[in-house]
């Protein structure tokens, strides 16, 4: 199994907080890998450093060695824009540019990478769409503003925008966290069709949705990676007692 | 059964409701009141201005708005040339102040580390506490010359042959009232603009920052639109300060009630001309007249206020479809 994103003892802070205590693992292509764990673990901070997303909060750093296709991410003649073009993102809630159209905010990644031609980006944004399972419910109003969607469109609505760039790699943190449990539902059917061609790291605290969605698991605890295995051998067989103790319920 | 509960349950609440009820009713009234007084009260100031300037109106009617004569010895009077020198002067304000102000609070909010940002938002504060007077000798003793030697005088050379720029470099004039109204109007619209910039949810920047943007493409997708509207109504503030701004444009403007397409003759403003010529009115009509500029500047504050209003409502109202809770 190909690996395309290599970390390697990765260390986090805000501030003076340390987050992430070394951190290493290997994330394979084409699968779902979920990251698990109570709150503060630093599952957000370890995917916001998978795009160099962690070193725009104020005050924030990174040590380690992250590959990404084999680049080091972290290399200085990397520009972290650059990182960030390739790799798609989605937030915890929908943010869709709320003065922008539907067919804007899905354009817009694209137009970030000079893209004007208008049949590219509407072919695009179609496609798009399309692959967020989202392109039937809007297609008769691509001029309206992405505001105009319920939450669980709008966050489909991102992951479109996402997309739209052609990512090899796409990250969500906690993506369903926000939604209703129709709107998770095709949230993570969505996951599911995607992992066809995109590598999926997703961020949830709820264990079901890893179980369900997931082909390997993380389970992290205070920013140290306790077990990270094939996602039924997590649920079924934990061999750290923490593990078990935390999918079964017992903290966190 | 289902009934007993409702009485059992309904009881107690209704007791606990007939309890609060006085003391929010005093509440409202107390807001409500506070709302009345104000709306009274401009209800007042506009009826004595209509009232005092009846005179004027009756006798000079439409031909007070578009006439330019103003002369007291014959009892002529006319304002065009004041309504001209306030909303131009204000124009010139906003033109130059609008991206000046836009630009220090993204600097402030977006580029500079902490330690620089929060002293310098100060000090932009600042500069809205100094008295307006201040800003006027300042401008006569410092600005004015300036802008004499500096920037009228090499202009003049190079581009008198077109009407905006012609005429002797007086200093005094239109620009000068301009420019220190921009002055004083930028630390209003920086610090609106530096706290609606400020409040761009975290979550915004970041979805334009994942997608790949450099720090202008985020405020550019991001930042601003979000706050386009609140920017715009920061600007609108700083515009009704500078319309009806009196002193310090009285003592740069030049005081000559005058219609000229050049930047650097003098003028003169509705605000101005109120205060320099109250004392001396001693006709009935003079006075009159003056209220009658009183209320044509509240009118002209109104409809450039409507206007801005709509110029917001069409660029920030956004794509169809309106926002889902």
């Amino acid at each position: 199994m190909e690996k395309v994103i290599q970390v390697n003892d990765v260390k986090a802070w805000y501030g003076s907080l340390q987050t992430l205590k070394g951190i290493s693992l290997e994330i394979s292509k084409n699968r779902v890998t979920a990251i698990i764990g109570p709150s503060g673990c630093g599952k957000s901070t370890f995917i916001r450093c998978l795009n160099r997303m962690h070193e725009v909060v104020p005050g924030a750093k990174v040590e380690g060695k992250i590959l990404i296709n084999k680049t080091d991410i972290y290399s200085t003649q990397v520009d972290p824009v650059e990182i960030r073009r390739r790799i798609g993102m989605v937030f915890q809630k929908p943010n869709p540019f709320p003065t922008m159209t539907i067919y804007n905010n899905v354009a817009s990644g694209l137009k970030l990478n000079g893209v004007n031609n208008k049949k590219v980006l509407g072919e695009a944004v179609e496609k798009s769409l399309r692959r967020a399972a989202l392109w039937d419910e809007v297609k008769d109003r691509l001029n309206h503003s992405g505001m105009s969607l319920s939450g669980g469109q709008q966050q489909r609505l991102c992951i479109a925008r996402a997309l739209a760039v052609e990512p090899d790699i796409l990250l969500m943190d906690e993506p369903a966290s926000a939604l209703d449990p129709i709107s998770t539902l095709r949230i993570e059917e969505l996951v599911q069709e995607l992992k066809q061609q995109y590598t999926i790291v997703i961020v949830t605290h709820n264990m079901q949705q890893a179980a369900r969605i997931s082909d390997y698991t993380a389970f992290f605890l205070n920013g140290e990676i306790i077990e990270y295995d094939i996602t039924e051998n997590i649920f079924t067989k934990p061999k750290d007692k923490r593990t078990e103790d935390y999918i079964t319920g017992r903290f966190g | 059964m289902d009934k007993d509960i409702k009485k059992k349950s309904t009881t107690p609440r209704g007791k606990s409701n007939a309890k609060k009820i006085p003391l929010d009713k005093i509440f409202q009234a107390i807001t409500f009141t506070a709302c009345l007084g104000v709306i009274l009260l401009l209800g007042f100031i506009i009826f004595k201005l209509f009232m005092e300037s009846s005179l004027s109106v009756d006798k000079f009617g439409f031909k007070f708005i578009t006439s330019m004569e103003w002369d007291p010895v014959n009892g002529e009077f006319g304002a065009g040339a004041y309504i001209f020198g306030t909303i131009v002067s204000s124009l010139i304000a906003i033109l130059i102040a609008t991206p000046v102000s836009v630009g220090i609070a993204l600097y402030l909010t977006e580029i500079a580390p902490p330690w620089l940002s929060t002293p310098v938002g100060f000090l932009v504060e600042l500069l809205a506490a100094i008295p307006s007077v201040i800003y006027g000798l300042w401008g006569i003793f410092v600005f004015v010359p300036f802008i004499r030697q500096y920037i009228q005088k090499p202009i003049g050379d190079l581009f008198g042959w077109i009407p905006l720029f012609s005429g002797p470099p007086l200093g005094i004039g239109m620009l000068s009232a301009g420019l220190i109204l921009a002055i004083m109007i930028i630390p209003i619209i920086t610090a609106i603009s530096r706290d609606i910039i400020s409040s761009v949810p975290t979550l915004q920047r970041e979805g334009a920052m994942a997608l790949g943007a450099t720090r202008w493409e985020v405020i550019k997708y991001a930042t601003l639109p979000f706050a386009k509207s609140g920017i715009l109504g920061g600007i609108i503030l700083g515009m009704g300060r500078a319309l009806g701004e009196t002193m310090a444009v009285t003592m740069v403007i030049g005081n000559r009630p005058e219609i000229k397409a050049s930047l650097f003759a003098p003028a003169h403003s509705m605000a101005a001309v109120i205060a320099n010529e109250f004392t001396e009115a001693t006709d009935d009509i003079y006075l009159s007249a003056l209220i009658e500029v009183g209320l044509l500047l509240f009118l002209v504050t109104f409809i450039m206020n409507g206007l801005a209003r709509f110029f917001i409502w069409s660029v920030a109202r956004g794509p169809k479809g309106g926002i889902r809770q």
